[in-house]
């Protein structure tokens, strides 16, 4: 009896063979008893783009935060269970290494309104103190600027303050400035929200480009875009993972009716 | 037409005729309003223009005999008020020192942990140090420097006393600049894995720099026309002082001496314009500033 309800449950939660990401029964709390995020356990595979689905409140912007830590920045948090990447468990990695290794992006574009396009593509060298040569900087922002489609559009105005480019080129610039440390992960919190459709649709082709040499993991509310661009898909409700699965399959046919009312529009 | 909803012309006429008094009556309070400031530098113009040489910023006061003398024979009053510019610059300078460095990390950190008992705590003892009067501030740099460390007055007590002045304005204006920054540029930073304190110097302040830098400035001008507590700390001085253990003289103070000698008090006017234009120009550069330094999130 016993395992037939387990077999259910694993049915629902696809099984990734050598994750780079694994989540492993991971409870994270905001203060109190009250858990924001209960259990969920996933492995996240590499180079692809992995979407977070559901309602808003039901725990994935905090399931996304815990990856890198970012949801201890307030004060009273505390976590049950682990995240391990590459096998190292991350919450005994310094959490300052850790956000080297596993960059971010986030939902308003959010570039250092002091500092001139350059500047912040390299801003996490700069910030960080590490010394560069005027050609490895050189290098590093055109590569940066290349790999987010801005090169072109900037290479021209490389010292202009950040924040004079449109909405779109500011989140591709955050993205750039994200990826200018060669991370191995990169999150991004419904990075096209505040976007128009077609700064949204070069932001989706860039993150298919980028999965070749990032493991990319989006949280998004706008379901048509985990299924234009996500490889997998979660879908978590009141801070459970409810299915995660390939993204084709899961959209044509869920297998948890909550999964089903939620991408028929029934919820959320 | 006469419906009810309809405004019959002279009802009109009386509305548009309310309208423009208003305005009339905003216009003219608000001009009454700039009247004293105009008329102050009016008078201080008039009377102390003759006065502003350039021996009047390279020369010490006069002492009452060369003044008498002068008086006498229909002259302008020799001398100047270089010992009161010197002063005034070394005493608002130090006191800027040690106001400046303590201010900033108080306002971070009121900004940083605003719910913080601690912080709420901090908050209202600095507030409660804004009403502080200043001659107070001069009592208490009196017993805590004057006293004890130079052994008499001195232009290091008078510094003490204004940097706790100051103090207040740099706080608050640190902290409502800090939190108005929005909290995405501080996790944009630590998302890069920068730490937490280069995070706050090497993103916040910078972009903080134009708010707090007014605060600073606006500071500064403040404490440059305080008299009372000079009194009981740098007490003044006929000569250039340049040994801050020693009693030190400050435009202020020398307004405050011109006034008590019949035979030097013309010269109150061109030294209180001279202080006036000083302040000034610190409120012009603080609003230049945080123009031109004004960031667009």
């Amino acid at each position: 009896m016993e395992s037939t309800i387990l077999n259910k449950t694993d049915d629902k939660i696809i099984q990734i063979e050598s994750p780079i990401l694994n989540i492993d029964k991971l409870s994270v709390s905001y203060g109190g008893d009250k858990y924001s995020i209960m259990d969920v356990s996933a492995g996240i595979q590499k180079n692809k783009i992995t979407a977070i689905m559901g309602p808003s409140g039901c725990g994935k912007s905090t399931l996304l935060r815990a990856i890198n830590r970012m949801h201890e920045l307030y004060p009273d948090t505390h976590h049950k269970g682990s995240i391990t990447l590459a096998g190292e468990n991350i919450y005994k990695i310094n959490p300052i290494e850790l956000r080297r290794k596993i960059g971010m992006v986030f939902q308003r574009p959010n570039p250092f309104p002091t500092m001139s396009i350059y500047d912040n593509v390299i801003a996490a060298y700069k910030l960080n103190g590490i010394k560069l040569k005027k050609s490895e900087k050189d290098e590093i922002v055109e590569r940066s600027l290349r790999e987010v489609g801005l090169w072109d559009e900037t290479k021209d105005a490389l010292h202009k303050k950040g924040t004079f480019l449109s909405g779109g080129q500011q989140q591709r610039l955050c993205i750039a400035r994200a990826l200018a440390y060669k991370p191995e992960v990169i999150l991004l919190d419904e990075p096209t929200s505040a976007l128009d459709p077609i700064a949204t649709a070069k932001i989706e082709d860039l993150l298919v480009n980028l999965k070749k040499n990032y493991t990319i993991i989006l949280v998004t509310h706008n379901m048509g875009q985990a299924a234009r661009i996500s490889d997998h898909s979660m879908f978590m409700y009141l801070g459970e993972l409810v299915e995660y699965g390939k993204t084709k399959k899961m959209f044509t046919t869920p297998k948890d009716e909550r999964t089903e009312a939620y991408l028929t529009g029934k919820f959320g | 037409m006469n419906t009810i909803n309809s405004i019959s012309n002279q009802k009109l006429r009386w509305r548009v005729f309310n309208d423009k008094l208003f305005s009339i009556v905003m216009m003219t309070l608000a001009f009454i309003s700039a009247v004293p400031l105009i008329s102050i530098l009016y008078q201080l113009i008039k009377k102390g223009y003759k006065q502003v040489r350039l021996s009047f910023f390279i020369e010490v006061a006069p002492d009452t005999m060369e003044a008498m003398m002068a008086k006498v024979n229909h002259e302008i009053i020799p001398g100047g008020i270089a010992n009161g510019i010197v002063g005034t610059l070394i005493i608002v300078g130090m006191a800027s020192l040690i106001a400046i460095p303590l201010g900033l990390t108080t306002g971070i950190y009121l900004s940083e942990s605003s719910k913080n008992k601690m912080a709420n705590i901090v908050r209202f003892v600095v507030d409660m140090l804004q009403g502080v009067p200043s001659i107070v501030l001069g009592v208490i740099a009196y017993i805590w420097v004057v006293k004890p460390i130079t052994s008499g007055f001195s232009a290091l007590a008078g510094s003490v006393a204004l940097s706790i002045m100051m103090l207040p304005s740099i706080i608050r204006s640190t902290e409502e600049t800090l939190k108005m920054i929005p909290p995405t540029l501080k996790e944009a930073a630590l998302s890069l894995g920068v730490p937490y304190y280069k995070t706050v110097l090497k993103v916040l302040l910078p972009t903080g720099m134009s708010g707090i830098s007014t605060g600073i400035i606006l500071g500064i001008s403040r404490i440059a026309g305080e008299t009372a507590p000079l009194m009981l700390t740098a007490l003044g001085s006929s000569a250039i002082n340049l040994d801050i253990t020693q009693p030190s003289s400050a435009i202020p103070l020398l307004v405050w001496e011109f006034y008590n000698d019949p035979n030097l008090v013309n010269l109150i006017w061109g030294a209180s314009l001279i202080l006036l234009l000083i302040i000034f120009l610190l409120n012009i550069v603080a609003k230049a500033i945080s123009k031109k330094w004004k960031v667009q999130y």
